[in-house]
């Protein structure tokens, strides 16, 4: 999108980003670079921490080494006035040997030591029994987001409180699969983690910032594997509970929307998808319940909006070629009128 | 300046590396072990994991005569293979055809636990975990069963032409190798399905 | 009586050329030298496919949102470089140098099995042919795609039938586990060989060192590829008798594909990269003009690799979910094994360290490898380091870090190993200057390629993604890694044009135009079908400095 439309300076391309995130609910700060090397929530932290100390070793090990590599190379070469005799024969030298088999082992324990202590801090961290809880589940190509203790169903956001140092508000997440594997990865809130199918494991974040963070599927899992994007809206504790009490609010019935309701909930949409307050409980596409609170469509394909909103309905593949929701074949005035309708769900 | 002893004693003495039929063999057999191991694994982590029946401590017995047969067959093929060192070509045919009636054996039990399995009990190899992995290991076995029932009978048709050479022993000795170690994996095969895995 | 050179009597007057009687000579031969040479050029040409396949990547992948390809053309694309690139370039020209060089360096007249080489050769090659055939074959009636799709360690559930419909996944799996046939063929060759057939006074610690590496890769190939093979069977009996190994809903395990599929995988990696290390291990102490530094220590490090390198496949599997005891045995086992495969590196430089080196083609690429292996190896302990592979895993970075492995590493050395033994197979030198033409723009291109993707990877690019969005801090180093791919294109040409040109053209090499000392150098170039004239007897690891310096044999010193 960005070179395509002429967007070449830097600035430009930040603002067609900004364009491009922005939604109708809460405009938190978007964080779209994901560096594993700025994490924001502790569980990518405690990883920093062991990261920095392995690439500094590494590095420390890298110049040690290319540097006499480099030296060798050059101080040994052989010279145009050299003469053809051979340079001293050495077999080898068992102190050497030593040496240079000690030094990687002290390496190695330093690196295990750190390691151990590192992954058990993570995996067997234990979380407060107020910690928020959250379900989800991947789907090719989108992800199902549910709040069992809230009574709250979503999809590909994810809304978590942010946390203080002093005053820990984690989340605890449980993952599952519908179909194939896939892995959650949102590198500045923590590790990735795969979802398989028959099977739950357990991440958990405790971000220290608001703001929305980007990330990815990271298991290959099909055709739209690059286009099964992840957001994590971290919110203020108030802006948390204004979303909750929104989510789990009763609809609102426009009457503007009622023709647009009743084509959708005649055609065969109501097969995928669940909307709160109406007949429509599929469940093999996301819930619409609250579309329009959303900052993307389609697992981060597109922006949410009234344009990209059109575009999707006259033919999905437009936007995600391959993706499992079918060409509905809807006429024009039925485009209009399901967008209208669907973008009263906020 | 080489000393003469060195000289001597490096062309001297005998260099002898070991036979290349019996190395290259081994290696057959620690690739078998390896393609084998995997399937039992297979076996074993999915033991109890069923979620529907039939189950195999339900339906399976211990195949008595299967076993008997193979392992006699063992038998029988090693006093072949001695049969074939001291020169007794007639005494080599019959345990080779005994050998080969034994293995046969073998595999008509196996064929008629099969069919009682799968017509009687339903326990077929879509049906669930426990039929996936005993089809699949007892299968894989069976098939081993059945390439050296073909090699066993291709030799003793030469050998009835008169066509194998007494200074060919170490071939029959690799097949008889082959055979002993089908018999091996039996043994573990059966003691993983038919004792532990009930 | 030392070893005598052997001389060839000269050639017959030679009879017209007829091509049926010359292909004729070709498709039936068992002789380990044309195998080995088929193999390599059959490895050349899956090369130069997938590696154009790589290259189309690489263009898709150049702008964000760019739509060079369809995403179902994308996902098919890196499968098949991926599955080619291992399957039927690395493994086919490791067994092209090993059937090659094996007999010639322990002073043998062809393999243990030759009729077993050739089979193993031409059901390599129909495995591969078949691989290419579902771009033809596989969409069928069923309307699904043609070539497989599902990434070249093709995880379970997606290649369920449910998942991967059609017959593009049954491809995949029947190429491969014809092609490891043959693979397995050619490691029980190798094996038999070099157990039965070393020359008289060739004892096992004066095997030459890429002798000992390749015995130590056959060890590993018949042990790990079974793996695999029930592996693919077991996915075959599921998606064509309905068999439950994988299948999720009937309580089988997505995981144990990944357990059985890197049990053969990660040890696959090493079968890979090891013959590299063997031909550094020729190539560095001829051009060093020393031995070897710590022989026996070499030899002791490539056991363990082999060993240890059976023990650290989680660490392919990190993110699953394991426990963390289990994440912490494989980061430590996978840790470990980095220990020997350091200890290399340092013979290697200890090998060149005073020496007086010569910078022919063959050195600069070995050079080259060792800079770049050092990377590699370092951003492999980085990976081993489990919290920081929960980052780094399925990223652009690991990606990165096994291409610096395997074409930073495997890739040169077998350039330095063509550049090195063409003389020996052809009897002519290839030139020295479009030598380093190819060698400058291959190594420019690929570092310009791989370097920056390490830093996409560290910025939250994951793999296997046909195209990626503006703004995400990713569109530079694909730019640039893009770009790389040019000059490596172009490398390539220059080598491609080197053997065409050299084969005609190059100087004549004689026996041993680099002043080695390993046995193939004693006979002729190209030697005679039965190799020597009369099989050599050796007294010490290097035959020939023996015959050359006689004041100064190393029998003295060993």
């Amino acid at each position: 999108m960005g070179s395509r439309l002429g967007l070449n300076s830097p600035i430009a391309r930040v603002a067609a980003i900004a364009t491009f995130l922005e939604g109708p609910a809460l405009l938190a700060e978007t964080h779209p670079v994901a560096n594993i090397f700025k994490p924001l929530s502790a569980p990518a932290e405690a990883i920093h921490e062991i990261s920095i100390l392995a690439l500094l070793i590494c590095t420390a090990i890298f110049v040690v080494v290319g540097g006499l590599l480099a030296y060798a190379v050059v101080r040994f070469r052989s010279r145009p006035g050299d003469d053809t005799s051979e340079p001293p024969q050495v077999y080898g030298s068992v102190q050497l040997e030593m040496a240079w088999t000690a030094i990687p082992i002290l390496v190695v324990v330093v690196l295990v030591v750190a390691t151990l202590r590192t992954t058990a801090a993570i995996q067997n961290a234990p979380l407060p029994p107020d910690a928020l809880q959250v379900r989800v589940v991947g789907h090719q190509w989108w992800w199902e987001i549910e709040y069992p203790g809230l009574g709250i169903v979503t999809a590909n956001e994810l809304h978590v409180p942010v946390s203080a140092r002093d005053r820990r508000r984690p989340t605890a997440i449980h993952l599952e699969s519908a179909d194939v594997i896939h892995s959650f990865w949102v590198p500045q809130m923590a590790g990735k983690t795969d979802l398989i199918p028959s099977r739950t494991n357990r991440m958990w974040l405790e971000p220290y910032q608001t703001g929305t963070f980007l990330g990815n599927c990271a298991e290959y899992c099909g055709t739209q594997h690059a286009k099964m994007m992840l957001r994590v809206v971290v919110d203020t504790p108030e802006e948390f509970d204004r979303w909750v009490a929104a989510q789990k609010a009763a609809p609102v019935e426009s009457p503007a929307a009622q023709q647009g309701r009743d084509v959708f909930l005649q055609t065969s949409c109501v097969n995928c998808h669940r909307i709160q307050g109406t007949s429509a409980n599929g469940v093999f596409g996301p819930d619409l319940s609250r579309l329009m609170t959303r900052q993307t469509l389609a697992a981060g394909a597109a922006a949410n909006t009234p344009e990209n909103l059109r575009r999707w309905l006259r033919d999905p593949a437009t936007i995600k070629p391959g993706c499992l929701m079918p060409n509905m074949r809807l006429t024009p005035t039925e485009v209009e009128q399901i967008a209208t309708y669907l973008e009263t769900l906020r | 300046m080489r000393t003469p002893e060195s000289i001597d004693a490096l062309e001297t003495q005998p260099w002898v590396l070991p036979s290349r039929r019996k190395v290259g063999l081994l290696c057959l057999l620690a690739t078998e072990s390896a393609l084998f191991t995997i399937f039992v694994v297979a076996y074993l982590f999915y033991l109890g994991k069923s979620l529907n029946g039939p189950y195999p401590k339900d339906i399976l017995s211990i195949p008595w005569l299967a076993s008997v047969a193979l392992i006699s067959s063992s038998v029988s093929a090693d006093l072949a293979e001695r049969a074939f060192r001291c020169g007794n070509r007639g005494r080599f045919q019959a345990m080779l055809a005994v050998t080969i009636l034994l293995g046969l054996g073998f595999l008509g039990a196996t064929a008629l636990e099969w069919k009682r399995l799968i017509l009687v009990e339903h326990f077929t190899i879509n049906g669930n975990l426990a039929g996936t992995t005993f089809y699949a290991l007892v299968g894989l076995h069976a098939s081993h069963v059945i390439v050296g029932l073909l090699l066993l009978t291709v030799v003793l048709l030469l050998s009835l032409k008169g066509a194998v050479a007494s200074r060919q022993h170490e071939r029959i000795q690799m097949l008889t190798w082959y055979w002993h170690f089908v018999d091996a994996i039996w043994i573990v095969v059966f003691l993983v399905v038919y004792v532990f895995g009930r | 009586m030392a070893t005598t050179p052997s001389r060839t009597p000269a050639p017959a007057a030679s009879e017209p050329f007829s091509l049926p009687t010359w292909l004729h000579g070709w498709v039936t031969t068992a002789d380990h030298k044309r195998l080995g040479v088929m193999y390599i050029l059959a490895g050349l040409g899956f090369f130069v496919v997938s590696g154009t396949m790589a290259a189309l990547i690489r263009i898709q992948l150049v702008v964000p949102n760019n739509q060079f390809l369809p995403p179902e053309m994308f996902n098919r694309l890196f499968t098949m470089h991926g599955t080619a690139m291992v399957f039927l370039v690395g493994m086919p020209i490791i067994a092209g140098l090993m059937n090659y060089l094996v007999p010639l360096m322990i002073g043998a007249r062809d393999m243990a099995f030759p009729r077993l080489n050739a089979f193993g050769f031409w059901i390599f090659l129909f495995g591969g042919c078949l691989l290419y055939f579902s771009y033809l074959a596989a969409p069928g009636l069923s309307g699904a795609g043609s070539a497989p799709d599902v990434g070249w360690f093709a995880y379970s559930p997606l290649t369920g039938k449910a998942f991967s419909r059609g017959h593009s996944t049954d491809y995949w799996i029947l190429s491969i586990l014809i092609s490891g046939i043959g693979s397995l063929c050619s490691a029980v060759n190798v094996i038999v060989t070099v157990v039965c057939m070393r020359c008289r006074g060739m004892t096992l610690m004066r095997m030459p060192l890429f002798v000992w590496i390749v015995l130590v890769v056959a060890y590993l190939i018949v042990i790990v590829l079974p793996p695999l093979t029930a592996a693919q069977i077991m996915l075959l009996l599921d998606r064509f008798l309905g068999a439950k190994f994988f299948d999720t809903q009937a309580g089988g395990s997505a995981v144990l594909w990944q357990h059985f599929f890197w049990i053969f995988g990660h040890p696959e990696v090493y079968i890979l990269i090891l013959p590299g290390f063997a031909v550094a291990s020729e190539i560095i102490p001829v051009f060093s003009r020393k031995p070897i530094f710590g022989y026996a220590v070499m030899v002791g490090a490539t056991v363990m690799i082999g060993f240890i390198s059976l023990g650290v496949w989680a660490h392919h599997m990190f993110t699953i979910g394991m426990s963390a005891m289990s994440n912490a045995f494989f980061a430590t086992s996978t840790m470990l094994v980095g220990i020997p495969t350091g200890i290399k590196l340092f013979n290697w430089l200890g090998t060149m360290w005073g020496g007086k080196i010569r910078f022919r083609t063959p050195m600069l690429f070995c050079v080259a490898f060792l800079f770049q292996f050092l990377c590699a190896g370092l951003t492999g302990i980085m990976l081993a380091v489990a919290p920081f592979d929960w980052q780094l895993s399925d990223s652009y970075f690991v990606v990165a870090h096994f291409h610096y492995v395997l074409i930073g590493g495997l890739l040169f050395t077998i350039f330095g190993a063509i550049y090195y033994w063409f003389p020996k197979v052809t009897g002519r030198l290839m030139s020295e200057r479009l030598g380093r033409w190819h060698f400058w723009l291959f190594a420019l291109g690929f570092n310009l390629t791989f370097a920056p993707l390490h830093i996409a990877g560290i910025l939250g690019m994951p793999r296997r993604i046909y195209t990626y969005d503006a703004g995400r801090g990713w569109e530079i180093w694909n730019l640039v890694a893009t770009i790389g791919v040019a000059f490596q294109a172009l490398g390539i040409l220059f080598f491609v044009a080197n053997l065409l040109w050299s084969s005609r053209r190059g100087a004549r090499a004689g026996d041993d135009p680099w002043d080695a000392w390993t046995l193939e150098w004693s006979t002729t170039s190209p030697p005679p079908p039965y190799n020597f004239e009369t099989l050599p007897t050796v007294r010490s690891r290097r035959p020939l400095w023996d015959l050359k310096h006689p004041s100064d044999p190393d029998w003295r010193v060993e």
